[in-house]
């Protein structure tokens, strides 16, 4: 390979973002600048055109999300990105795309709430309302990121299952990732994998918008490509129009879910260090995993057995790795820059296996090394 | 974590703190080829407000991105010097600005004048740059040659006979401070 000739570029998180986004063929950005999240649209904005793509600025963040969802029914891979504030106001574009089954990004870099909050401080008060801000049992693919790195690669996974599942798929960074700048070598277009929506091979009066396939993800026409078809936020039937017949409404819901839940394998991405023969396992995303990271360096060091599960995808919550943790360990660390949404699910899943212990800061700042190892000791 | 050497950057926003960690994690990660991290911590207002900028060098991959325990802390106004200075180490580096910071917390403090040699230049804006210079003369974590690459990449055209001027300046005050 030629990659020994390629350079390194310093960026921060919201640059690998982009870059990440452009790997994986977004080619629509449609947003209103909001901290910590402007840097994606200044440089969407920059990039975009020479590629052939289209970046607009919208009137606020309602219009940014329904701009996203038209242009990825046109056959877009579009992009939006914002921060808690923005987020809330797309929360019920999210819906209509859960319920069209419309793939596209969202990106929510967390900061400080509720309301205007802390706008230049990291969170991650967010993961809650990534999975139910939008009203109704929906479905949803929710990812977290922790480094530039990760920035660029689950940017480019977050593109691919919203294509492969017809979903859209938020992807939460925070204000520690975003703005933290590390040395980053951008792959090669060739070398990063990237999928494709499918799309109906059939002549267009035998296309079934909505059809039942094994899958559960119906093919999908774009606007212009002359199949005719109906988009409705209203539940509807294989045919895509509005239906109250039970068994419609029941055999749609369920199939909206399959689609996610029989790919949970695929879909539920963990990173495990150390985690086999430790004592004390923390189960950590986003920039506070590295804090876990570290903390379990140093312990180790110390000659406490430590280990980190880092969570890439938050929602759907990857029951099966966390319950492995939580079987073998003595005790599990859950630390978040929250009052404890994920350590929430955590207990959920915990059937008495072993104690769960909280480590929460909402000052916001990042939780240091420190914090986690003096639980550590405590311990051991 | 011995191969950790950790800077603050500090002072008030519009100083052009930020940029200067930039230039310098990109003169030590990009040039010297070593890990680096580079954060910041700043208020929402546009100008004025505390700001600061962090770099974290290492020979190995870096986790946690922020400081943990100072080696060099550049303050460039009087309330950076006094909120930062306990986060240096007991025996960190500490370079002020000696045109804001007149109480300086330690004897040991190496002072520079770096607002007043831009202003002297020409261009008050450079006074970040004139702290680079000042740092890669009291630490060995970045050479000058290093900087000078990064400012070259960084620096507007028209502007890089200035930006230099304003490092080796910087350079040439610490050392007289440091005699």
């Amino acid at each position: 390979m030629a990659n020994k000739d390629k350079k390194s570029v310093l960026i921060q998180g919201n640059q690998a973002i982009v870059e990440g986004a452009i790997a994986a063929g977004c080619n629509f950005y449609a947003g209103y600048p909001i901290t910590p999240a402007t840097e994606i649209a200044e440089m969407m904005a920059n990039r975009l055109p020479r590629i052939g793509g289209t970046f607009i600025q919208m009137e606020d963040e309602i219009a940014s999300m329904g701009a996203t969802v038209g242009a990825a029914l046109s056959g877009a891979k579009a992009l939006t990105a914002t921060s808690g504030p923005g987020f809330s106001l797309k929360q019920e574009i999210i819906g209509y795309a859960c319920i069209t089954e419309v793939p596209c990004v969202i990106v929510n870099v967390m900061r400080g709430g509720p309301s205007t909050g802390l706008p230049t401080c990291p969170s991650q008060g967010d993961v809650m309302q990534a999975r139910w801000g939008t009203h109704g049992d929906h479905p949803i693919i929710v990812l977290a990121v922790s480094s530039v790195e990760d920035s660029f690669d689950i940017t480019v996974t977050a593109f691919n299952m919203s294509e492969k599942f017809r979903t859209p798929v938020i992807l939460l960074s925070d204000e520690v990732v975003a703005h933290t700048r590390e040395k980053f070598e951008i792959p090669d277009p060739e070398d990063v994998q990237v999928y494709n929506r499918v799309k109906p091979t059939v002549p267009p009066e035998w296309y079934i918008p909505y059809e039942n396939t094994a899958r559960g993800v119906p093919p999908m026409a774009s606007f212009g490509d002359g199949y005719r078809y109906h988009v409705t936020g209203l539940v509807h039937d294989i045919h895509g129009f509005p239906t109250e017949r039970r068994e419609e409404v029941k055999a749609f819901t369920e199939r909206i879910h399959r689609k996610i839940s029989h790919f949970y394998k695929e879909i539920q991405i963990v990173k495990k260090y150390m985690t086999e023969d430790a004592d004390v396992n923390i189960i950590a995303y986003g920039s506070v995993a590295r804090s876990a990271i570290h903390a379990a360096k140093e312990a180790r060091k110390q000659g406490f057995k430590v280990g980190v599960l880092q969570l890439v995808t938050l929602f759907p919550f990857p029951r099966k790795d966390v319950e492995e943790v939580l079987r073998s360990s003595k005790r599990v660390i859950v630390p978040e820059m929250n009052m404890g949404q994920i350590a929430r699910e955590v207990k959920r899943v915990n059937k008495n296996y072993t104690r769960v212990v909280k480590l929460n800061r909402y000052d916001g700042s990042l939780i240091n090394p420190d914090e986690i190892l003096r639980l550590i000791r405590e311990a051991l | 974590m011995a191969d950790r050497y950790e800077l603050c950057l500090s002072g008030f926003g519009g100083q052009g703190l930020i940029l200067a960690g930039i230039i310098l994690a990109e003169a030590i990660g990009i040039h010297e080829g070593k890990y680096v991290s580079q954060t910041q911590s700043y208020g929402p207002e546009a100008r004025g407000g505390k700001s600061k900028a962090e770099v974290v060098v290492s020979d190995t991959p870096i986790d946690y991105p922020k400081p943990t325990d100072i080696d060099l802390l550049l303050a460039m106004s009087q309330d950076a010097c006094d909120t930062y200075y306990i986060d240096l180490k007991a025996e960190g580096i500490l370079v002020v600005d000696s045109t804001y910071v007149s109480e300086v917390p330690s004897n040991q403090a190496i002072q520079v004048p770096c607002t007043k040699i831009a202003t002297d230049l020409g261009l008050k804006m450079v006074a970040n740059i004139v702290s680079l210079g000042a740092i890669s003369e009291v630490s060995d974590c970045v050479s000058y040659a290093s900087l000078k690459k990064a400012i070259l990449t960084r620096a507007p055209k028209g502007t890089e006979k200035l930006n230099l001027a304003a490092l080796s300046e910087g350079a040439k005050a610490a050392k007289k401070a440091m005699s």
